[in-house]
């Protein structure tokens, strides 16, 4: 037997003050993964230009990464990722009854090494271009 | 406190087809930023550095898997997020068949690159 926790509709966002750890770590997941889902579409246009020639691929990649903008959104992408992932394995967890009682605590913790891990990454992230 | 709190419950394709692509793109998404960021840093990327990784059967098999699986995981993400967000009747059945189309799209476009890239186009 099942016990089920009313927690009331997540999709009404205007309750947000209301939200638990587990109702933000829900939406933090969906917002990741729309932005990941979005940014592959992306990913997959600007790797097409290797269709049109070896050159035109090795300028759109280090014409795009010579640009400080793209640098600052390939860490943000990062910190979407990690955090997807790191909620991911948490989920799966959740999926499988293992850890429930800290299921809070481990939203924690992923946000805590999602910032840590993106932090330690952005000296490799911004390397070699200026402003 | 319940006996039971697992969603494992038979019947759903889809949902189990989620948390199966979920477990491999923790690890192939992990491997590609580390592989694109930190071995090999993305602003040094060339052509022929792309093709020397793409040519090698198993790095493009595990590439167009991981295409197929993040399209899959994201595109189904979506359309589950909009059922949830109260999508139904035609509407649901039209934002199912551009979700599909969009899918389609994007992985035989992505496998053609993936093609490209490794030259054997």
């Amino acid at each position: 037997m099942s016990q089920s926790y009313n927690r009331g509709l997540i999709e009404d966002f205007g309750r947000w003050k209301e939200f638990s750890a587990g109702m933000w770590a829900w939406i933090f997941h969906k917002f990741t993964g729309w932005m990941l889902i979005g940014y592959l579409f992306t990913h997959i246009a600007v790797l097409s230009s290797a269709v049109t020639g070896p050159e035109a691929y090795t300028n759109t990649i280090q014409g795009l990464e010579s640009l400080f903008i793209i640098r600052v959104l390939e860490v943000g992408l990062l910190a979407v990722a990690v955090f997807h992932i790191l909620n991911g394995l948490r989920l799966l967890m959740v999926d499988l009854g293992v850890g429930l009682d800290a299921q809070d605590k481990s939203f924690y913790a992923s946000l805590v090494l999602t910032a840590i891990i993106t932090i330690a990454s952005v000296p490799t992230f911004m390397d070699g271009v200026t402003i | 406190m319940a006996e039971r709190y697992s969603s494992f419950t038979p019947g759903g394709t889809t949902w189990l087809l989620q948390r199966i692509t979920a477990a491999f793109l923790v690890v192939v998404l992990a491997f590609h930023f580390f592989l694109l960021h930190f071995v090999n840093h993305a602003a040094d990327v060339t052509f022929a550095s792309t093709q020397a990784r793409m040519e090698n059967v198993g790095y493009f098999l595990t590439m167009v898997l991981f295409l197929v699986a993040g399209t899959f995981h994201g595109v189904n993400g979506v359309y589950n997020a909009l059922v949830n967000q109260g999508l139904k009747g035609t509407q649901k059945k039209v934002v199912l068949a551009v979700l599909t189309i969009a899918s389609v799209a994007l992985i035989a476009q992505g496998t053609y690159v993936a093609l490209v890239m490794a030259g054997w186009t």
